[in-house]
């Protein structure tokens, strides 16, 4: 079901706006029995998700019958538009993509479809073809939608029923695809999570609610109640009438006012979700729509912690806090050493007990209290001893120093989530008042205090921190974690939004305004802050409110068994779990770095391969096949796939690896002569090496390049890889704008392009791409003749890609002339294309700083120079420019010769190997004929950018020398790429790839200047050969000497490595032209 | 933390036999000079003793000859309020010191935790108390693993790494001079690893910085319940860093030569092992 799921999300969009208005009515429209539906929800979550849909939909229409439904597709959807809503809910999110994909469907349908192949079912190409690129306006709603994430679905849904016709299936369609998004699960999410059948199941349900709904809308005004249960802080549960539609705070305020409590911004409800997380309620939106399937049932918590307690006006708020606090303690999630354990409960008797009366208080009556994880009898004895010092102490006064005390605690207040670093080392990031500490093991072994935070992002499953250049750093870095899965990631970013507005800032950020480039989530904390707070308690009036201290006793006995509050206590140990099961996303076999990377491979050969077999095909030639399954998973596959490569590889003996090098190659020069707008990327320093220097450090990268072209495959995915590729290869640092940036472009490219250049430049990326590309080079030729998979993803990209990014995404596009796009890609686009992509759930952006500028920074392209300098026996040194000014021929320096002709040379003879190679890699891989020259494809668009690459090599042989310059009437962008090879018997990629011995990649990031060093060690015949590879990525806005930088990197690399020598140097200027024209 | 730097107790252990001789002989201490050593350990107990009021516990010297560091029975030993752990020296032979440190801190009715874990090694001279938190300096001597075991016992703290080149220990460069201020030496690895923590920690400190790293190991103490005293290297051997000293307001300070020592790597606080034992909650 999640594969539906993932096609679907994106179809909402116009239904929404369209009928948002009407949607308040509708809610009151709402009939439908609360008491079925929440049954159906707690039935839910158990059951198997095949199951649990058509258990929802009998238990709410007994008239329609499941089956049919489900079975006959087509013929319910008929009926829903008949009938009205009952038979569309039923029917199975795919069933729904069938008709989308239909010709009679709407510009919405379109979209549709490019979700779909997202999701499982494969649409031929040409189905989207007919769409071209989404209208601005059209992304734009698409972002708001992800923005409201769960919002409207509902209301869309209602609406959508209500509005009868020909519109309802598209409508539908689009609903539950909202509804996957609401979920959280973004196609990318559900692609990775596809796997899961947790995720499966809680969108399933909700589907089948949403679905149950509009049955219900047509029942005039019932207005539909839910049975809220409400696990309080002193283990007390209470039931809560709630409209069905209402949003958390209808339901928080309810809670505050049962418990009175005013200084209420501190605390929030909590819910578990499917997979048993636990998830802040956002007041600001409708709880069904956060909670899903999930039972109605929540807890209230403190959610900010308040750094000093004693500023909080209210004693009834210090309570509330200390009961949290003894919550925390108990379960194990507030460490605190023996005395502390004492002193706290020693406070915590005085305050509900009152001064020791030796009377009263037998032997053992701290014994009926639970106070520690683990409550020793000479803790009680402590306890007792030190209750005995508080005589006098009022409960308030207690609380009081209760708190004063655990307020010193090193855990107090820190909200902890289990990560890996870009080593994929375990972690745990922890959020608090102050910034984000990162721990290992129980050390902390870093700090992000929030003035230090630049930006806060999350994609897919990683979560980055932007980090301001300290004292003696000019340079910002970029700090990538790896989290168990995307929800996870998406809950961390929020976390850290709301910590960040709540502590640091006067008040709200206002919701970002759709603004094309921005990520996709528009999440941001919409309640008071803690300033905003403090001086709205000032002006509490009111005599101090009695209440009555529950005893710790209910506490203790709850937490006999196990600590009352299970969310506490579950939260880490869940988490922990999910890591461990961490779904097999691709993303994360991704993260895992190099050194390990052969394991994980192997981990995944074994449990994914079952699955992934039967796609492999596809996965290559996706255009093709399609098939019910989502494009998502076979993304998946592809991954895997990749990896299963990789693991061979590393088996497989040197000529193999050869033979994979030069696919490599191969693909690196398509890269190189189609790129038009590259940021130059390792990879691209990886391609334009000699094959013999390729080793298998190189297999690495190959992956992750492979991933990049997957990305460009399946879109969900693309955000994920970019950011798994950026760990990959670039370690922690590692920006994201390079990885995703570049994956971003290659999709812009296509999309642009008529969609054969689409298809060119996916699998370019891609291992089995030479072949692919080879493929989609023809099918370029061919004109769309072969529906690609991939394409399709181009479609939606182009279509979320925010207006402003169009440009630039036009840029890349038409600038790619040939082949397969290079991975160098103008970051600014692409990342804003990727981040369309990728919409709330899958990535967003937070700039603690809020500083516009780095927005529009994205938006705008900026300059950026990339040198790479690479050492080696053999070096190679690749200097990329993105600069707007007009383009310089630097390399003026630089031998002559175009390294294109080298690359081509090499790659012919990649391509030979390549065939073989690929099909012992990959086994099912189906090739193509791996020959297919690069050509130079012209774009049916009107050519935006201008392009131009030169490419200057010493050696070896020039077979062919394609250099593709589209110079098109708007000139956007210029690119210039410009490559020095020393001569070496590169070429031949002789092709002893070596035995890899070590790889290092080491990023580091300034304000202007972005250094990724990359060594690998490589045994060769008996010869121990270490390569050293520096990209530079220089960016400005202002005119930057070029020769000066390479010069100047050139020097540094020597100065470094005085034993090596330069081998390559590879600039690749990229450059906006102002309208006046540079060049 | 109001009791920082007020304490009660204090232990320090005697110099092994034919340490002096030995040394004179085989080089082994770099010339060591015994007489020295001895005089110097006499005034520094006295210090302890009288100066700073303290219980002094004298441990008996360790019986294996040839290690004069055993006489550094901080690295043997974490001591924060009514907790003790012992740890693990990377020095196997180092390791029967603790036992004996052990039994007088029981005797001490101290919560005494133990690093058990065989791939942990912990000395005492890389876990740095401000008062607040820790810091534990991974070093030649000390891993991740025995860190961890810092973490577990004194889980009231927040116990930050930073990683510390040889042949240093953390202390070697730096020390408390007050209830929030922080010795650090001038030396680059000493600026750079008080970066690290400055980056690491929630709180604020003040920053002392000295010109010799060796003059940033004190002795910060409180005496009765105003007196700040500072026990510091002398003026002969570290004449510009005691200058930055003398600018302590309204402090005791205290000089102790410590050449011997010091020879042997160790430093002022690694001769003793702090205690209060009235600990106030």
């Amino acid at each position: 079901m999640t594969t539906k799921g993932g096609s679907l999300t994106e179809v909402k969009e116009e239904p929404e706006q369209i009928e948002e208005d009407h949607v308040e009515a509708s809610d009151s429209q709402e009939p439908v029995n609360i008491s079925q539906e929440q049954e159906n929800d707690v039935k839910d979550d158990g059951q198997p998700e095949s199951i649990e849909q058509p258990l929802k939909e009998q238990e709410i229409n007994s008239p329609a019958p499941n089956a049919s439904a489900q079975a006959s597709p087509s013929s319910s959807e008929r009926k829903e538009q008949t009938v009205g809503k009952g038979l569309s809910r039923f029917l199975p999110g795919w069933l729904k993509k069938q008709k989308s994909l239909s010709p009679l469907e709407t510009t919405e349908d379109k979209e549709a479809e490019k979700d779909i192949p997202q999701a499982e079912d494969m649409h031929p190409v040409e189905e989207e073809q007919p769409e071209p690129v989404c209208t601005s306006s059209e992304l734009e709603v698409k972002k708001e939608e992800k923005v409201d994430e769960e919002t409207k679905i509902d209301e869309r849904v209602e609406q959508l029923s209500v509005n009868s016709g020909e519109l309802q299936p598209v409508e539908e369609e689009k609903i539950v695809e909202s509804l996957e998004k609401d979920v959280g699960m973004n196609n990318a999410d559900v692609i990775t999570e596809e796997k899961k059948e947790e995720s499966n199941k809680g969108e399933d349900p909700q589907k089948a609610e949403d679905t149950s709904k509009r049955s219900p809308l047509k029942i005039p005004k019932k207005i539909k109640v839910m049975q809220s249960k409400v696990l309080m802080l002193d283990g007390s549960e209470s039931s809560y009438e709630i409209e069905k539609r209402a949003k958390g705070q209808v339901l928080f305020d309810k809670v505050c006012e049962q418990i009175n409590l005013l200084e209420r911004d501190y605390f929030g409800l909590a819910f578990r979700d499917a997979a048993d997380e636990k998830n802040w309620l956002d007041p600001a939106k409708e709880i069904k729509k956060q909670i899903r399937n999930c039972p109605w049932q929540f807890s209230f918590n403190v959610k900010f912690y308040p750094p000093d307690p004693s500023q909080l006006t209210e004693d009834i708020t210090r309570y509330y806090l200390c009961l949290q606090l003894r919550q925390d303690i108990v379960s194990g999630r507030l460490p605190c050493s023996f005395v502390t354990h004492a002193l706290l409960g020693s406070c915590t008797l005085q305050a509900e007990l009152g001064d020791y009366d030796a009377d009263e208080h037998k032997t053992g009556y701290v014994s009926e209290l639970q106070f520690a994880p683990r409550q020793t009898k000479e803790l009680e004895e402590k306890i007792c001893e030190l209750h005995k010092t508080h005589r006098g102490l009022t409960p308030a006064q207690a609380d009081a120093q209760f708190l004063e005390n655990a307020k010193m605690l090193s855990m107090y207040g820190v909200d902890l989530h289990h990560a890996k670093d870009s080593e994929g080392v375990d972690i745990m990031l922890g959020i608090c008042a102050n910034g984000l500490l990162i721990y290992k093991d129980r050390l902390r072994i870093n700090r992000f205090a929030w003035p230090k935070i630049l930006k806060i992002s999350y994609k897919r499953s990683n979560f980055y921190i932007k980090i301001r250049p300290g004292e003696t750093e000019q340079f910002e870095s970029t700090i990538g974690f790896k989290l168990p899965n995307h929800r996870a990631a998406k809950r961390l970013w929020k976390v850290c939004v709301e910590h960040h507005t709540f502590f640091r800032l006067l008040s709200p950020e206002q919701t970002p305004k759709s603004k094309f480039l921005t990520l996709g989530s528009k999440f941001r904390y919409s309640g008071r802050t803690q300033a905003q707070t403090r001086e709205a308690s000032t002006l509490i009036d009111r005599p101090a409110p009695y209440f009555e201290r529950t005893s710790s006793k209910r506490l203790s006995r709850s937490l006999d068994g196990g600590p009352v509050d299970g969310i506490n206590e579950v939260g880490l140990l869940q988490d922990s779990s999910s890591l461990d099961v961490p779904q097999s996303s691709t993303a994360e076999v991704t993260a895992s770095k190099v050194g390990v990377i052969k394991v994980e491979a192997t981990d995944e050969k074994i449990e994914v391969k079952g699955k992934t077999t039967p796609s492999k095909e596809s996965q290559l030639e996706m255009p093709m096949e399609m098939k019910n399954k989502s494009l998502s998973i076979e993304g998946e596959n592809i991954y895997i796939r990749h990896s299963n490569l990789m693991l061979e590889d590393l088996d497989k003996t040197q000529e193999d690896l050869l033979k994979h090098q030069a696919s490599i190659s191969e693909l690196k020069r398509s890269f190189m002569e189609s790129t038009p707008e590259p940021c130059p990327n390792e990879w691209e320093n990886r391609l334009t090496k000699p094959l013999s220097l390729q080793t298998e450090g190189s297999l690495e990268e190959e992956i992750t390049s492979l991933l990049l072209s997957k990305e460009s495959f399946s879109p969900g995915l693309m955000t994920s890889f970019s950011s798994a590729i950026s760990q990959a290869s670039e370690g922690d640092g590692f920006k994201e704008k390079a990885a995703a940036e570049s994956v971003s472009l290659i999709c812009s490219k296509q999309l642009s392009e008529d969609h054969a250049s689409r298809a060119e430049g996916f699998p370019a990326g891609a291992g089995d791409i030479g072949k692919s590309s080879d493929e989609k080079q023809k099918s370029e030729t061919e004109e769309q003749a072969e529906v690609v998979v991939e394409e399709t993803i181009v479609i939606e990209e182009v279509k979320r890609a925010p207006s402003h990014s169009k440009v630039k995404l036009e840029k890349a596009v038409e600038s790619s002339t040939v082949v397969p796009a290079s991975k160098v890609s103008s970051k600014e686009g692409h990342a804003s294309s990727s981040d369309s992509h990728s919409e709330s759930e899958e990535e967003a952006e937070y700039h603690p700083q809020i500083k516009e500028g780095e927005n529009i920074k994205r938006e705008k392209n900026e300059f950026k120079t990339f040198t790479t300098v690479g050492m080696e026996s053999k070096v190679s040194v690749t200097e990329f420019d993105k600069v707007r000014f007009p383009m310089v021929h630097k390399m003026q320096d630089v031998p002559e010769e175009s390294l294109q002709e080298l690359q081509n040379g090499e790659l012919q003879e990649a391509k030979q190997k390549q065939e073989d190679t690929r099909p012992k890699l990959n086994g099912d891989v189906s090739y193509v004929d791996s020959d297919a020259v690069p050509e130079v494809v012209c774009c049916s668009e009107p050519p935006v950018v201008k392009t131009e690459m030169v490419t200057i090599s010493d050696t070896v042989s020039p077979d062919k020398t394609e250099i593709s310059t589209k110079e098109v009437p708007i000139v956007q962008t210029e690119t210039k790429t410009i490559t020095y090879e020393a001569a070496q018997g590169d070429g031949s990629g002789d092709n002893d790839p070596g035995v890899l011995m070590s790889a290092q990649t080491i990023t580091s990031e300034s304000i202007c200047t972005t250094m990724t060093t990359q060594i690998t060690k490589t045994v060769k015949g008996g010869v121990s050969e270490t390569r050293i590879e520096k990209r530079i990525v220089i960016t400005g806005d202002t005119d930057i000497d070029h020769d000066q930088a390479l010069a100047q990197a050139i020097k540094e690399a020597k100065e470094q490595h005085p034993d090596m020598s330069v081998t390559r140097v590879v600039v690749h200027k990229e450059t906006e032209l102002t309208e006046d024209g540079d060049e | 933390m109001a009791s920082f730097g007020k304490y009660t107790h204090a232990i320090v252990r005697g110099i092994p036999a034919g340490v002096g001789v030995k040394d004179g002989e085989e080089s082994e201490g770099c010339g060591l000079d015994a007489a020295k050593l001895h005089r110097q350990l006499g005034v520094y107990t006295g210090i302890l003793r009288q100066k700073l009021g303290l219980q002094v516990i004298e441990l008996p010297a360790s019986e294996q000859p040839g290690l004069p560091l055993s006489l550094c029975v901080e690295d043997a030993v974490v001591v924060q309020g009514d907790t003790a752990l012992l740890t693990r020296p990377a020095d196997p032979d180092r390791r029967k010191e603790v036992a004996t440190v052990k039994k007088v801190l029981e005797e001490l009715k101290l919560r005494v935790f133990e690093v058990t874990d065989e791939k942990a090694t912990l000395d005492g001279s890389d876990v740095f108390f401000t008062g607040r938190e820790f810091f534990v300096g991974i070093s030649k001597w000390t891993n991740h693993k025995g860190a961890e075991y810092v973490a577990e016992a004194f889980k009231d703290f927040t116990v930050s790494v930073v990683h510390i080149p040889e042949p240093h220990h953390l202390k070697s460069f730096c020390s408390m001079g007050g209830p929030s201020t922080i010795i650090i030496g001038n030396s680059e690895v000493a600026q750079k690893v008080i970066k690290a923590m400055e980056q690491l920690t929630d709180y604020q400190y003040d920053k002392l910085s000295v010109p010799d790293d060796a003059a940033a190991n004190c002795i910060y103490a409180r005496v009765g319940n105003k007196c700040n005293a500072l026990v510091h290297r002398t003026a002969d051997e570290f004449p510009e860093s005691s200058k930055v000293f003398k600018k302590l307001p309204d402090y005791t300070l205290i000089p102790a030569s410590c050449t011997e020592v010091a020879k042997l790597g160790a430093s002022l606080s690694s001769c003793s092992i702090l205690i209060n034992k009235k600990f106030e909650y």
